[in-house]
């Protein structure tokens, strides 16, 4: 096609046609939308998707350190001490921390991901899930035990891209 | 069928409440066809989605259900705002709108005005809705409905030009100011001397067609013209303080005028009511005649509308300068070549 003034005007309106005609043409042909009908159809987001934060709750000592490195402090945490059987026969009882709270306020966190990357114990973990709105803002505040549901739906830890930076497990497990 | 009309003859109350109850019903649905059809439908797929899908048969009714949103919506009007200025603003672009359906042919008899200087009118009362528009920016007491409404004003009026000098190329060719006239005139046409498809002005006025299209885009205030309702940098130009029902007036006015418009076009360029083949005093226009001019309506429409979609606003002095230092000087050669050939021919 010969160059004329005005060339770039009639091109910009073949793009919006041909992406008319695509979308019109049936699935078969190649063509449809881009889109899907989201509450009858969904999407499976990308397995490392930030959509909610689990926490699992056996590996959590209310170190604080989470709550503390949250930019908006939605987390909030409360536990108290208890004597644990000692390891050794004859040993002193371990002193340990039991979560009575673990709560994160869902409309004040902006997803940044901090506290999944402090927690040093392997407590917390981004979850693909992202259907739980609720009608008030209220509602928002999720407890441990609704924190802990979403342990289920945390993807199997996948093997990191050659040159990744390497996430080292801090805990035996 | 002509003869059964004409022996009905309603007095003249009668024939002016018929011809309001039409306009009354025309305007809104022509706006919601606009809208449902291209601002929601066409508007998706050029942007590969589907658009609404969920109220009534595909979504169709989603536009009905936004109008019965924005009638529950709380009437607001700003505390120093000029209050009788601020309400009648809409009613004013309203009426322009209406004003515009008057002279507009459905076919020979199928008007509500038969005026003889009908495409006169047409612009002179188009022209009216700078004055809503200028009304609503000054009215409302805020600084970004005034810039908005000053620049729809320069703008409008800046268009309202090369709109009348690709008219009267048209006018010229035809002989005549009627809209029936024209239709008339492109029916009986021949190009040369080949008469079977007639004579529509678009093959003939193709420049004054375009420029035409580009001077309604602008009126109708609809990107790449929409510097006065530039959201990213007005809010919404004139329409900042309007909510509710008063928002809704706009909103349906634009719609209606641009099917206005589309008609107008379609008359001028595409010979209106008129269909290939049928003689213009065939009774069979009072059912095809209106089909064929809302399928022509549609097709300038969907030009209108896919523009819309695909370009990104003008700046403003880019704006201005298109229209005085290109539609104008363009539409008058226009002009002086379609009367040196009119005289030679």
């Amino acid at each position: 096609m010969p160059d004329f003034p005005g060339k770039g005007l009639f091109k910009g309106l073949g793009v919006t046609f041909g992406e008319m005609v695509k979308t019109l043409k049936p699935d078969s042909m190649g063509g449809g939308p881009v889109t899907v009908d989201y509450p009858h159809v969904k999407e499976a987001p990308t397995p490392r998707a930030r959509g909610v934060i689990a926490l699992h709750e056996e590996n959590c000592t209310a170190c604080m350190l989470c709550s503390r490195e949250c930019p908006d402090w939605c987390i909030y945490i409360e536990a108290h001490k208890y004597l644990a059987p000692p390891r050794r026969e004859g040993g002193k009882p371990r002193q340990k921390n039991a979560l009575d709270r673990f709560d994160i306020d869902f409309s004040l966190c902006m997803y940044c991901g901090i506290c999944v990357e402090v927690c040093p114990f392997e407590a917390l973990f981004w979850s693909p899930e992202y259907e739980y709105s609720e009608s008030h803002i209220s509602q928002l505040l999720h407890d441990k035990s609704r924190l802990g549901e979403w342990m289920e739906t945390v993807p199997a830890f996948e093997a990191y891209e050659a040159g990744a930076e390497q996430k080292v497990k801090k805990v035996p497990s | 069928m002509t003869h059964v009309l004409a022996s009905l003859d309603p007095a003249y109350w009668q024939s002016t409440a018929i011809k309001l109850l039409v306009a009354a019903i025309l305007v809104p649905t022509t706006a919601l066809i606009l809208g449902i059809v291209f601002l929601f439908k066409v508007m998706s797929w050029m942007q590969s989605r589907k658009g609404p899908q969920e109220a009534g048969p595909r979504g169709l009714l989603q536009l009905l259900a936004d109008g019965a949103k924005f009638v529950q919506k709380e009437d607001l009007i700003p505390d120093r705002a000029d209050r009788f200025v601020f309400k009648a603003a809409p009613l004013v672009v309203l009426m322009s709108t209406l004003l515009l359906y008057a002279i507009l042919p459905a076919s020979q008899h199928l008007v509500i005005a038969d005026l003889d200087v009908g495409i006169f009118f047409a612009l002179a009362v188009s022209s009216l809705s700078v004055i809503g528009v200028l009304m609503a920016g000054w009215g409302s007491a805020n600084k970004y409905s005034l810039m908005g409404g000053l620049r729809a004003g320069g703008q409008l009026i800046a268009y309202e030009l090369p709109m009348v000098l690709a008219v009267v190329g048209v006018v010229i060719q035809a002989g005549t100011l009627n809209m029936n006239g024209i239709v008339e005139a492109q029916a009986n046409g021949s190009i040369f001397g080949f008469s079977a498809l007639g004579n529509p002005f678009i093959l003939t006025q193709f420049v004054g067609f375009f420029i035409f299209l580009a001077a309604v885009q602008a009126e109708l205030t609809q990107p790449p013209f929409d510097m006065p309702v530039a959201e990213s940098e007005l809010v919404g130009g004139y329409q900042v303080e309007y909510s509710g029902f008063r928002f809704l007036t706009f909103f349906l006015a634009e719609f209606a005028t641009a099917f206005a418009f589309a008609g107008i076009a379609a008359t001028l360029f595409l010979g209106g009511w008129w269909v290939p083949f049928i003689n213009t005093n065939s009774d069979s226009y009072w059912l095809i005649g209106p089909i064929a001019l809302f399928t022509k309506i549609m097709i300038v429409s969907f030009i209108i509308f896919w523009v819309r979609f695909t370009y990104p606003r003008f700046r403003e002095d880019q704006l201005q300068a298109f229209a005085w230092k290109w539609l104008i000087p363009i539409s008058l050669v226009n002009i002086l070549i379609t009367a040196v050939l009119k005289v030679a021919f």
